[in-house]
C-alpha cells in the first residue's frame, strides 16, 4: 500500500470495515500462533517468529514492563510505533538519544517504553530540562514527547521560548485535546464546542492552534500530522530528528477515553475519523478564510527555516 | 438537614456551594480533580452563582484567586502535591496580601519518585507561608470544616489564606455518610460574601498591594502577620463553638480521647489519627493507658491546648506523615520546642509513617507502641515502614545513634 492509498478517505472506511469483520471473527481465530480450537491450547510446534515477543521492533522497547498501560485504541500507541518505526528506519541508536517528557499519558510513550535514557520530569517542563542535557550533551539527539496540557498549557512558556532560541532538539506535541491522564478536563486545545468533564455543556473557549504559535515564535521545522496520517507522521518525525535547530510537530492524537467519553466519540475508530474528515493538507488552504479553517487541522510542513 | 453519602472531594465542593462562593479557579490533578468536576456541574446547572476559570496552571490558579480577593471577592481553589509545589511562591503572596482565599488539599505525596498516594509532605512543607492549615479527619469533618474556613479566614482578627486538608484517596475517595446543611443554615452561619470591610482594591479609594517594604518597617509587617496567625486559634476556638451551637458536631483545636489519666500520648494530623483512636481503645481494653490528641490545626499551632492534652503522660508518641529531611518529622519538630519550656517534660519520640500512601493500619499504631516503650534509648526518630537492617528492627535516628 502507498501513502497515497492512505490519505485517500474511502480507503480508511474500507480498512473499518474490514476490522469490524475482522473482530467478529474473534474467538474463531487466535490472535498468535496457532489455538486448537477444541482444546484451546496453542500448537507447541508453532513457529515463534509469528508471536509477538519476536516483533523486530521489540529491541527498542522496554520488554519488562510491556504491555502498555494506554487505554485500548489510544493515540499514543500510534505515536510510539510510528516513532519507533521512524528511529528504526533511521538506523539511529538508542545510545544516542535522550528522551525527555513531562506528565500525562503522552510522556508515557517514551518514557518508560521506549529503551533509551529518558528523564522523566515534572508537569509542564520537559523542554526546560532538557535545554540543559542539549547543551551539556550537543552530540545526543534530544527529544521531547509530551502532551498538550503539558507542552501548551501548564508548560507553554518553555515552548515558545525554546523556539525563540532555536535549541537543536525535538519536540513532538501529542495533542488529545484533553488533559488525558487525570480524566478528561477541558485543556487550551480542547475544540470550542465540546463536552468535558469541567465544561459539562461545553467549550465556550477556542483552541490553541499550537503549531502555529510555535512556528511564529521561531524553530527551524514545524509541521502538524495527526495519528490518522502514520506514514506522513513518521516521514515528518525523521524530518524533524534530523533537522538542526529546534524542530517541531504536533500530533493530533486520540483519545477515546478520558475526551470521547464526554465528547460523544467513545470508540477509537470514530475518532480517528473526525482526525481524518478536519484534516486539510496546507498547500490546500490558500485563499481559505479564518472562518474556513475554524475546526480544522491544518497538516503537513507549516514552517522550514534554515538559520 | 438530611444526610448523604459523600465522598471527601463531593463534601469539599458541597461546602463550596453553600458558602456561595464567586470565584473558582482550579487546574486538574490526581486526587483533586472531582472537587473542580462537581463544582464545574454546578456552575453550570445555576446552582451556585460563581465565575469558574479553567487556568493553565496551579500557579495560576491561585493567582486568579488572590485578584478576585483583591476586589473583594470570595474564591476558592482546590490543589495537591506538584500543584501546591506550583502554587508556592503565590501562596506567599496571598497570605502577605492579607487575603482570605480558601484552598481545599487532597493530600498527596511529593515528587519524585512519582506517587499519587497520601502523606502530608505537599502541605507542611508549606507551612511557613503563612496559611492557617486545618486537617480533617472524616469526610463528616471536611465538610464541617470547609463550612468553617470562610468565616475563619474572613475574621477582621484573621485576614488570612486558609487550607483544609485530607488525605488523598482515603477521604477524597471514599465515601461516608454526611449530615448536611441547607442554604439557611449556611446563610445564617457563613455571612455573605463582601460583607467585611477588609482592605480591597476600590477606585473611591485607591489602595497599592504588593508594595516594597524598606528593612525599616519590614520586621513589623512581618511581626503582624506572625500574630494574627498565631492569634487566629481564638477565632477558630470561637468559630467552632459557633458551628456547636447552631449545628450540634463539636470541634477543638486539639480533640483527645483518653488522655486523661494516660500513660502514653499518640499526636498526629490527618486521617491516621481515626486508625490511632481505634488501636488505643483496643490496648486500653489491654489496661494499656493509651490516649490520644489529634491536632485539629496545625498552623496556628495549638500550643497550650497541646500541653494541656498530654497532662502528666510519660511518654508522647508523635506520628508524622512526612519527613523534614535530614532531622525528623515536622509536626515533631513543633512538638518538641512546646515541651522544651515546660516544668514537666515528656519523652517525645517520633515515627515516621504512612509515606507515599503506605498503608497505616492499627498493627502499624501497635508497633509504634511497642517500640516506644523502652522510652527514650537515645534513639528518638523510627522509621518502621522502611526496610530496616535486620529483619524486625526499623531504621532509628537520635542523638547518640
Ligand atoms: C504541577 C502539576 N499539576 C497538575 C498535575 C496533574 N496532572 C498529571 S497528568 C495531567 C494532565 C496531562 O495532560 P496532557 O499533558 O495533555 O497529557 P495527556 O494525559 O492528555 O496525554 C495533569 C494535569 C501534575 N502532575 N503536576
Ligand atoms: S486516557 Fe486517553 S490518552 Fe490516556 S491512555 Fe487512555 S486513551 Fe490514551
Ligand atoms: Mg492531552
Amino acid at each position: 500500500m502507498s501513502i497515497r492509498d492512505l490519505s485517500d478517505p474511502e480507503y480508511f472506511d474500507e480498512v473499518a470495515e474490514a476490522n469490524a469483520e475482522e473482530r467478529s471473527m474473534d474467538g474463531l481465530r487466535p490472535t498468535y500462533g496457532t489455538v486448537d480450537p477444541l482444546s484451546g491450547l496453542m500448537d507447541p510446534a508453532e513457529s515463534v517468529s509469528s508471536r509477538p515477543e519476536h516483533h523486530r521492533l521489540l529491541k527498542y522497547l522496554r520488554r519488562e514492563i510491556l504491555p502498555t498501560t494506554f487505554c485500548t485504541g489510544c493515540g499514543g500507541g500510534t505515536v510510539l510505533n510510528t516513532f519507533t518505526n521512524a528511529i528504526d528506519e533511521m538506523r539511529i541508536d538508542p545510545k544516542e538519544m535522550v528522551c525527555v517528557t513531562g506528565i500525562g499519558c503522552s510522556s508515557w510513550i517514551p518514557s518508560p517504553y521506549f529503551l533509551c535514557d529518558t528523564l522523566h520530569t515534572t508537569h509542564g517542563r520537559a523542554i526546560a530540562f532538557a535545554c540543559g542535557v542539549k547543551v551539556m550533551k550537543p552530540d545526543m539527539k534530544v527529544i521531547i514527547i509530551a502532551g498538550d496540557g503539558d507542552l501548551a498549557g501548564i508548560g507553554g512558556n518553555h515552548l515558545i521560548h525554546a523556539a525563540r532560541r532555536n535549541i537543536d532538539i525535538t519536540v513532538f506535541l501529542v495533542n488529545n485535546f484533553i488533559y488525558g491522564m487525570t480524566g478528561g478536563q477541558v485543556s487550551p486545545t480542547t475544540p470550542f464546542g465540546i463536552r468535558t468533564t469541567t465544561t459539562p455543556y461545553a467549550n465556550v473557549e477556542h483552541p490553541m492552534r499550537i503549531a502555529d504559535l510555535v512556528a511564529a515564535a521561531g524553530g527551524s521545522y514545524v509541521a502538524r500530522w495527526t495519528t490518522f496520517h502514520a506514514f506522513q507522521l513518521m516521514e515528518s518525525m525523521q524530518y524533524a530528528i534530523r533537522k538542526k535547530g529546534f524542530s517541531f510537530i504536533e500530533v493530533m492524537s486520540q483519545c477515546p477515553v478520558s475526551f470521547g467519553k464526554s465528547a460523544g466519540m467513545k470508540d477509537p475508530v470514530s475518532n480517528l475519523k473526525y482526525l481524518r474528515d478536519n484534516s486539510i493538507h496546507v498547500d490546500g488552504t490558500k485563499g481559505m478564510s479564518e472562518e474556513e479553517l475554524e475546526g480544522k487541522f491544518v497538516v503537513g510542513r507549516l514552517v522550514e527555516r534554515n538559520q | 438537614m438530611t444526610t448523604e453519602f459523600w465522598n471527601g472531594n463531593m463534601a469539599a465542593a458541597q461546602a463550596v456551594k453553600r458558602a456561595r462562593v464567586q470565584l473558582i479557579a482550579a487546574y486538574p490533578i490526581t486526587p483533586q480533580t472531582h472537587t473542580v468536576e462537581y463544582l464545574s456541574q454546578f456552575v453550570n446547572d445555576g446552582e451556585l452563582d460563581a465565575r469558574m476559570v479553567k487556568v493553565e496552571s496551579e500557579h495560576s490558579a491561585l493567582s486568579a484567586c488572590a485578584g478576585a480577593a483583591a476586589v473583594g471577592a470570595r474564591s476558592f481553589t482546590a490543589s495537591c502535591s506538584q500543584g501546591i509545589q506550583l502554587m508556592s511562591e503565590v501562596m506567599y503572596f496571598t497570605s502577605g496580601m492579607r487575603f482570605p482565599v480558601v484552598m481545599a488539599i487532597a493530600n498527596r505525596t511529593l515528587s519524585v519518585p512519582v506517587n499519587i498516594w497520601p502523606d502530608h509532605q505537599d502541605t507542611l512543607v508549606n507551612r511557613d507561608s503563612c496559611w492557617l492549615q486545618i486537617y480533617a479527619v472524616s469526610v463528616q469533618e471536611v465538610y464541617d470544616l470547609m463550612l468553617m474556613a470562610y468565616p475563619i479566614a474572613e475574621d477582621p482578627e484573621v485576614n488570612l489564606p486558609l487550607l483544609i486538608s485530607y488525605d488523598g484517596f482515603i477521604l477524597s475517595h471514599a465515601s461516608e455518610p454526611v449530615v448536611t446543611i441547607t442554604q439557611e443554615e449556611a446563610d445564617q452561619f457563613i455571612q455573605p460574601p463582601g460583607q467585611t470591610d477588609r482592605a480591597i482594591l476600590d477606585p473611591e479609594n485607591p489602595l497599592q498591594f504588593g508594595e516594597v517594604l524598606f528593612p525599616e518597617w519590614y520586621p513589623d509587617y512581618e511581626y503582624k502577620k506572625h500574630r494574627a496567625l498565631a492569634d487566629s486559634l481564638t477565632v477558630i476556638d470561637r468559630t467552632f463553638r459557633k458551628f456547636k451551637e447552631q449545628f450540634g458536631r463539636e470541634y477543638h483545636v486539639v480533640e483527645t480521647e483518653g488522655t486523661g489519666d494516660a500513660e502514653v500520648v499518640i499526636i498526629g494530623i490527618g486521617s491516621m489519627m481515626q486508625t490511632a483512636r481505634y488501636a488505643a481503645s483496643e490496648m486500653r481494653k489491654r489496661g494499656e493507658k493509651v490516649g490520644v490528641a489529634n491536632l485539629r490545626t496545625f498552623r496556628p499551632f495549638p500550643e497550650e491546648e497541646l500541653v494541656k492534652a498530654v497532662g502528666h503522660a510519660k511518654t508522647v508518641l508523635v506520628l508524622d506523615r512526612d519527613i523534614g529531611y535530614g532531622t525528623s518529622g515536622m509536626v515533631y519538630q513543633d512538638v518538641t520546642r512546646t515541651f522544651y519550656h515546660q516544668e514537666q517534660r515528656p519523652e517525645l519520640l517520633n515515627f515516621i509513617i504512612g509515606l507515599g500512601g503506605k498503608d497505616i493500619t492499627p498493627k502499624t499504631i501497635e508497633r509504634c507502641l511497642e517500640l516506644g516503650k523502652p522510652g527514650f534509648t537515645g534513639q528518638s526518630v523510627f522509621w518502621p515502614d522502611a526496610r530496616g537492617p535486620k529483619e524486625g528492627i526499623p531504621y532509628s535516628e537520635g542523638l547518640t545513634a
